[in-house]
C-alpha cells in the first residue's frame, strides 16, 4: 500500500511551507473525541434496555448524557475531522500554507477544543438551553462565535492568497459549510441570559416560530455540518486515495448549489402534524424530496470517480471505508426523503426509526469517510511509508459495518412496530397497547441496538492502536490484502 | 449556458461567498419571517398564561434535566394520539415557552396534557423509583430532586428577562415574584384570591410531601401538573380561527 503518501510527496514542485501542526493535532483530537463519543453513547443504549444503569445519579443519566454523546459525536469527533481534512485540503489544494501564521490556526483549534469541554461539562451539570444540538449556553455560544470567525477568517485568508487559479471543489463545500453554520449558529441562539454572571437564559423565541428556528437549525447542521462538510473530504481524498480524477466537474457544480440551496428548506418535516402551519409543513416536505437528487449527485459523482478503480475495494480497506461511506450516503439520503413525506412521518416521528435513520447517517456516512481520511492522513503528516497495519484496518471496517447493520436493522424493526403498536385498535375499537406496552417490546431491540454500537466501539478501538503503532513508527508485519493468504491474520 | 460561466465564482473568493450567502438565506426567510407576521400562525384561545414562578423554575429543572430528549409536548391530531393524550395540541399552548419543549421522541409518552392525570403522590413515587409504580418503565430516577432545596430566590430577574422576550408578566406579577414562589406550595395559595388571579388553573399546595420545604421536587411536579390544563376545551371552538 501507500500509494497516498507517494502522491503526496511527488505533486509540489517547490517545496510549500506548509502548517501540518495543527493538523496533526486536530487528527488526533478526531480520534480521542471519536472513542469519547461512540463510549457514551453505547453506554445510554446499554441504559434504555438496562434502566438500573442510570444508578439515580445525576450526572450520570440518560437526560443529561444524550446531548453529551450527540455533540461529543457531531460537534466534537465530527468538528475535529473537519478541522483537520480542511486544514490540510485548503492548504494542499492552494499550495499555500494557512492564512494567520502558526497563531491563528492554533487559535482556532484550541479555542474549538475549549469550546467542547465547555459544552461538555454544562451537559453534564444540567447547563443546557434545552435545544437539541444546541444545548451549550449562551456563554459558550459567545465564544463559539469567536472562534468560528476566526476559522472563516483562516479559511478564507488562506484561499485569498492560492497559488492555484482555481478554487478546488471540496474548498467550496467546506466554504459553505462554515458560513452556514455561523449563519444558523446566531439565528438559532438568540436568547438573553437572566444575569451576566449566572449560566441561565431564556430564548428571544417561543412556542412555534421557536420550533422551526430550532429545527432550521437542527436540519441544516446535518446538512452543513455533517453533510456539506463531509462532501469536500469526499472530494478530496476519494480522488486522491482511488489516483482518479473526479468523475464530473459539471456534475460537482450543480449538485453543489442545488444541495445548499434546497438542504435550508427542509428543516419543517421535524414538525409534521404539529402545530405549526402547514403551508410551512408542505414546503418542507416538497423540499425534503427534492434534495433526493443533489444528494444522489454527490453519492453518483462520489461513486463512480472509482471508474477503472474499482479493484482497489478489494486491496485497500481504507479506500473501502470512504466508499462505504458513499454508499451509506446514498441510503440515508434515500431514507430522510421517504421520512419527510407526511403520510410516512405520521408513523415514523417520535419512534426509533428516526434515531436509526441518523445512525445511518452519521455510522455510515460521517464516520465512515472520517476513518477513511484519517487512515489516510495519519501517514503522510507523520511521514511513515504506511500504516502500521492494513488488516487491522480491514477487522476495523467489518466490526464498524457488522455494528452498524445490527443498530440500523434494530430500529427499523422497533421504530415501525412501536408506532404501528402507538395506532393499534382492536376488535371493539379501544386503544389496543398502553404506552408502556410499547416500551417493553422494546427491550429486544434496545439490547440488539447496544451491541452493534459495542462492535462499533471495538473498531474505533482498533483504530486507536493502529494509528498509535503507527506514529510510533511501527509496521507490522502481514501480508498484503488480496494475496492467498498463507500466514493467519492475527 | 450557465456552467461556462462558472469559473467566475471558482476564481473568486468573495464571488463565491457571495454566492453561498444569498443561496441558503432564501429559505430560511420564506418559511420564518411569515410565522412572525401572519396573525393565523397562533390561534385566539381563552386561557393561557404566562407560567407562575413555581411552574416556570419547574419548568427549567424539565430542561435542566433532558426530559425532551424522551418526552414530547406535541400531541398530533390522528386519532389514536387525541385518544391516548388529549385534545390536539394548539400553537396557543406553548406561546409563553421559551423555549419551546415540542421534543422529538417519545421513548416516554407525550407530556402535553399531563396535567393533572395522576396525583402529587404518584409524581413523588414516579419521579424517586419509576419502576415502583410502572414496573416496566425504563425512566431514569430522580430522588435527588426531592432532597434538594428549590434555588429560585432570583424569580423576579427570570420573569423580568422573560418579559423582554415577550412573556406579559404584569408588574405586580414581578413584585410578588419571589413571594408567589413559596406561597403556591403552601395551602394558604388555595384561598388567595389574588394569587388565583394571577395564575388560574395553577395546582397548589404542598407537592412532595414535604410541607417544610420548597424543593426541587415541589417545582417540577407544580409544572407537570399544569401542562395542558390552562385552555378549557369545553369552550374552544377551532372554527373561530378560520378566516
Amino acid at each position: 500500500m501507500g500509494q497516498g503518501s507517494m502522491a503526496q510527496t511527488a505533486s509540489p514542485a517547490v517545496a510549500v511551507n506548509y502548517n501540518m501542526d495543527v493538523v496533526r493535532w486536530a487528527a488526533l483530537a478526531t480520534v480521542f473525541w471519536g472513542v469519547v463519543g461512540f463510549l457514551v453513547g453505547d453506554v445510554i443504549a446499554w441504559q434504555l434496555a438496562f434502566p438500573a444503569l442510570n444508578f439515580d445519579n445525576e450526572f450520570l443519566n440518560f437526560g443529561r448524557l444524550r446531548p453529551l454523546h450527540t455533540s461529543a459525536v457531531i460537534f466534537a469527533f465530527g468538528g475535529n475531522a473537519l478541522l483537520a481534512t480542511s486544514f490540510y485540503v485548503v492548504q494542499r489544494t492552494c499550495r499555500t500554507p494557512l492564512y494567520g501564521g502558526t497563531a491563528l490556526p492554533a487559535f482556532v483549534f484550541w479555542g474549538y477544543q475549549l469550546f467542547i469541554v465547555m459544552a461538555a461539562i454544562g451537559y453534564v451539570t444540567g447547563t443546557t438551553q434545552g435545544r437539541e444540538y444546541a444545548e451549550p449556553e449562551w456563554f459558550v455560544d459567545l465564544w463559539l462565535t469567536l472562534v468560528w470567525v476566526c476559522y472563516l477568517a483562516m479559511f478564507v485568508g488562506t484561499l485569498l492568497k492560492r497559488q492555484e487559479p482555481h478554487i478546488y471543489v471540496a474548498n467550496w463545500f467546506y466554504l459553505a459549510f462554515i458560513v452556514t453554520i455561523a449563519m444558523l449558529h446566531l439565528g438559532n441562539n438568540l436568547a438573553i441570559p437572566v444575569s451576566l454572571t449566572g449560566t441561565k437564559s431564556y430564548s428571544m423565541f417561543s412556542g412555534v416560530q421557536d420550533a422551526l428556528t430550532q429545527w432550521w437549525y437542527g436540519h441544516n447542521a446535518v446538512g452543513f455540518f455533517l453533510t456539506a462538510g463531509f462532501l469536500g473530504m469526499m472530494y478530496y481524498f476519494i480522488p486522491k486515495r482511488a489516483e482518479r480524477p473526479v468523475y464530473s466537474y459539471r456534475l460537482s457544480i450543480i449538485h453543489f448549489w442545488a444541495l445548499i440551496f434546497l438542504y435550508i428548506w427542509a428543516g419543517p418535516h421535524h414538525l409534521h402534524y404539529t402545530a405549526l402551519p402547514d403551508w410551512a409543513q408542505t414546503l418542507g416536505m416538497t423540499f425534503s424530496i427534492m434534495l433526493w437528487m443533489p444528494s444522489w449527485g454527490g453519492m453518483i459523482n462520489g461513486l463512480m470517480t472509482l471508474s477503472g478503480a474499482w479493484d482497489k475495494l478489494r486491496t485497500d480497506p481504507v479506500l473501502r471505508f470512504m466508499v462505504a461511506a458513499v454508499g451509506f450516503y446514498g441510503m440515508s439520503t434515500f431514507e430522510g426523503p421517504v421520512m419527510s413525506i407526511k403520510a410516512v412521518n405520521g408513523l415514523s416521528h417520535y419512534t426509533d426509526w428516526t434515531i436509526g435513520h441518523v445512525h445511518s447517517g452519521a455510522l455510515g456516512w460521517v464516520a465512515f469517510v472520517s476513518f477513511g481520511a484519517i487512515y489516510f492522513l495519519i501517514p503522510v503528516l507523520w511521514n511513515r511509508e504506511r500504516l502500521y497495519s492494513m488488516r487491522l484496518v480491514s477487522h476495523h471496517f467489518w466490526l464498524a459495518t457488522i455494528g452498524i447493520v445490527l443498530y440500523i436493522t434494530s430500529m427499523w424493526v422497533s421504530g415501525i412496530m412501536q408506532g404501528l403498536m402507538w395506532r393499534a385498535y382492536d376488535e371493539l375499537g379501544f386503544l389496543q397497547y398502553s404506552f408502556i406496552e410499547t416500551v417493553e417490546a422494546m427491550h429486544p431491540y434496545y439490547i440488539i441496538r447496544a451491541t452493534g454500537g459495542l462492535l462499533f466501539v471495538l473498531g474505533s478501538l482498533l483504530m486507536v492502536w493502529n494509528v498509535y503503532k503507527t506514529i510510533k513508527g511501527d509496521l507490522r508485519n502481514e501480508a498484503p490484502i488480496g494475496t492467498p493468504a498463507t500466514v493467519a491474520a492475527e | 449556458m450557465l456552467l461556462k460561466k462558472h469559473h467566475i465564482v471558482e476564481k473568486n473568493v468573495f464571488v463565491l461567498i457571495l454566492g453561498i450567502f444569498l443561496t441558503i438565506i432564501i429559505g430560511g426567510i420564506v418559511e420564518i419571517v411569515p410565522l412572525f407576521t401572519m396573525e393565523q400562525t397562533i390561534e385566539k384561545v381563552e386561557g393561557v398564561r404566562p407560567y407562575s414562578p413555581l411552574e416556570q423554575a419547574g419548568r427549567n429543572i424539565y430542561i435542566r434535566e433532558g426530559c425532551y430528549n424522551c418526552h414530547s409536548q406535541q400531541i398530533r391530531p390522528f386519532r389514536d394520539e387525541v385518544e391516548r393524550y388529549g385534545h390536539y395540541s394548539l400553537a396557543a399552548e406553548s406561546m409563553y415557552d421559551h423555549p419551546f419543549q415540542w421534543g422529538s421522541k417519545r421513548t416516554g409518552p407525550d407530556l402535553a396534557r399531563v396535567g393533572g392525570k395522576y396525583s402529587n403522590d404518584w409524581h413523588v413515587a414516579h419521579m424517586k423509583d419509576p419502576r415502583s409504580v410502572v414496573p416496566e418503565s425504563i425512566m431514569p430516577g430522580y430522588p435527588f430532586l426531592a432532597e434538594r432545596k428549590l434555588n429560585f430566590d432570583d424569580a423576579q430577574a427570570h420573569l423580568e428577562t422573560l418579559r423582554m422576550v415577550g412573556v406579559p408578566y404584569t408588574d405586580e406579577m414581578i413584585e410578588t415574584a419571589k413571594a408567589d414562589l413559596y406561597l403556591q406550595a403552601s395551602e394558604d395559595a388555595a384561598y388567595d384570591d389574588d394569587f388565583l388571579a394571577r395564575y388560574p388553573n395553577a395546582a397548589t399546595g404542598d407537592f412532595d410531601g414535604k410541607p417544610e420545604e420548597l424543593t426541587e421536587m415541589d417545582a417540577l411536579i407544580a409544572y407537570l401538573q399544569v401542562l395542558g390544563r390552562m385552555v378549557d376545551f369545553t369552550t374552544y371552538n377551532p372554527q373561530m380561527n378560520l378566516r
